[in-house]
């Protein structure tokens, strides 16, 4: 009984569960909130995702961001160099902050998915599925790869103004980024115990 | 319509499962995923206000003090989020300081305005509007990310302006109490709970309907 019905969380009531097409949701009819939504993609193509992000990533991080040049002086910055610059500044917890939401977070979460696609792509259940499922669903809203890239590009308006901005292979590589993960946010981790479920089903 | 509450049950927030609820037990374990499921969260009004008034406490500093201080051959000048915004609207990026501002200076403002009414309103078991209030909560639990830009833009412009005498950029004190603010107002966001919101409204009057 408990597996047809499903309580919307932001609301509390009761739905029968119905099939869905690929990619679409269903919604709550009391508070317009969405209940679950179909898997998008096939278990491949999150793989894909992820590890296509995993190389950008390591792009975005490796080389500069942004280079600047003013009379003849140059000065360029990855990402990783403006957050050491503010701990240096004294302001380690906004330096703290900067890192968890655009290295941390999105990197563990990046990560994370290896860990448990790779295991379950070949039929078998990695361990502690459960915890890893719930840590995505905890970090998720506190990666901010988006949020990071629109501040680059009003840094970059706010000092071309001044001095000559020569936008770096990482720019590049973050809107990459930005795009891919928009794909895998479309991947809900709970689909992750439905797989668990499928594979314990198929193996009994 | 009718509720898991109408039935005795309570939703697992990690996995979707419905749990039987325990009137004398405030927390079980869910069958399916093993975490702990309560039936609404926990001291949700209560938490949300404590945030919401650190949250406003700091927006004092985050506003008045300094989040850049740059050093040119012209001398020293120290700006705040809101001078930051009137220097673009000046030097031409109307567009620009729209961004800024709305990220910077609204958000965080009507975010908290809107968290205090659905506080106040949950708390007081009000009827009025659930599915605008509703609507609302979805609405700033996914526009609050977006504060962090001005964080972000003075981590680059600080990364970036180092260029030996000709200038330097050093972050102010004022960043660290707006990326305070942000923070906080995104975990009351997370500690409100919207169930609140339709827990006082009426379940039974259109239980005649086919569910």
């Amino acid at each position: 009984m408990t597996h047809q019905l499903i309580a919307c969380e932001e609301c509390d009531a009761l739905h029968r569960r119905i099939a869905l097409n690929a990619g679409s949701a269903a919604h709550c009819t009391r508070c317009g909130a969405e209940l679950f939504r179909s898997r998008a993609f096939h278990i491949d193509t999150v793989l894909a995702l992820t590890v296509g992000s995993l190389v950008v990533f390591v792009l975005a991080n490796a080389f500069p961001i942004v280079t600047l040049e003013m009379k003849g002086v140059r000065n360029g910055s990855t990402l990783l160099g403006a957050i050491v610059t503010l701990y240096r500044e004294g302001m380690p917890i906004v330096s703290g902050l900067v890192l968890a939401t655009t290295i941390l977070f999105p990197l563990t979460e990046l990560m994370i998915l290896l860990y448990l696609l790779v295991p379950l792509r070949q039929g078998r259940l990695p361990a502690q599925l459960h915890l890893f499922t719930r840590v995505i669903q905890t970090i998720r809203p506190w990666g901010m790869i988006e949020v990071f890239l629109l501040g680059v590009l009003v840094s970059l308006a706010k000092l071309s103004s001044t001095a000559s901005v020569l936008p770096g292979v990482a720019l590049w590589a973050f809107a990459a980024l930005t795009v891919l993960l928009a794909a895998i946010l479309m991947f809900d981790p709970r689909h992750f115990r439905d797989l668990a479920e499928e594979l314990a089903g198929s193996h009994a | 319509m009718m509720t898991a509450a109408d039935k005795g049950l309570m939703v697992c927030r990690t996995c979707g499962a419905l749990c039987r609820r325990v009137r004398s037990i405030s927390q079980t374990r869910c069958p399916r995923c093993f975490d702990a499921v309560r039936f609404r969260k926990r001291d949700s009004i209560g938490r949300t206000w404590a945030f919401l008034i650190a949250a406003l406490i700091l927006y004092i500093p985050a506003n008045v003090l300094p989040v850049t201080e740059s050093h040119t051959l012209f001398g020293t000048q120290r700006d705040t989020i809101m001078s930051g915004i009137v220097l673009f609207w000046t030097t031409g990026s109307p567009f620009i300081a729209a961004v800024i501002f709305a990220a910077s200076v609204m958000i965080p403002i009507l975010k908290c305005i809107a968290l205090a009414l659905l506080a106040i309103t949950a708390q007081r078991r009000s009827r009025w509007r659930p599915q605008q209030r509703a609507k609302l909560y979805r609405l700033i639990e996914w526009i609050g990310r977006w504060s962090m830009l001005d964080v972000f833009v003075v981590a680059i412009v600080v990364a970036l302006v180092h260029l030996r005498s000709l200038a330097t950029i050093h972050a102010g004190p004022g960043v660290a109490a707006f990326g305070a603010v942000v923070v906080l107002t995104m975990l009351a966001s997370k500690s409100f709970d919207p169930r609140l919101i339709w827990d006082p409204v009426e379940t039974n009057h259109d239980s005649r309907q086919p569910r």
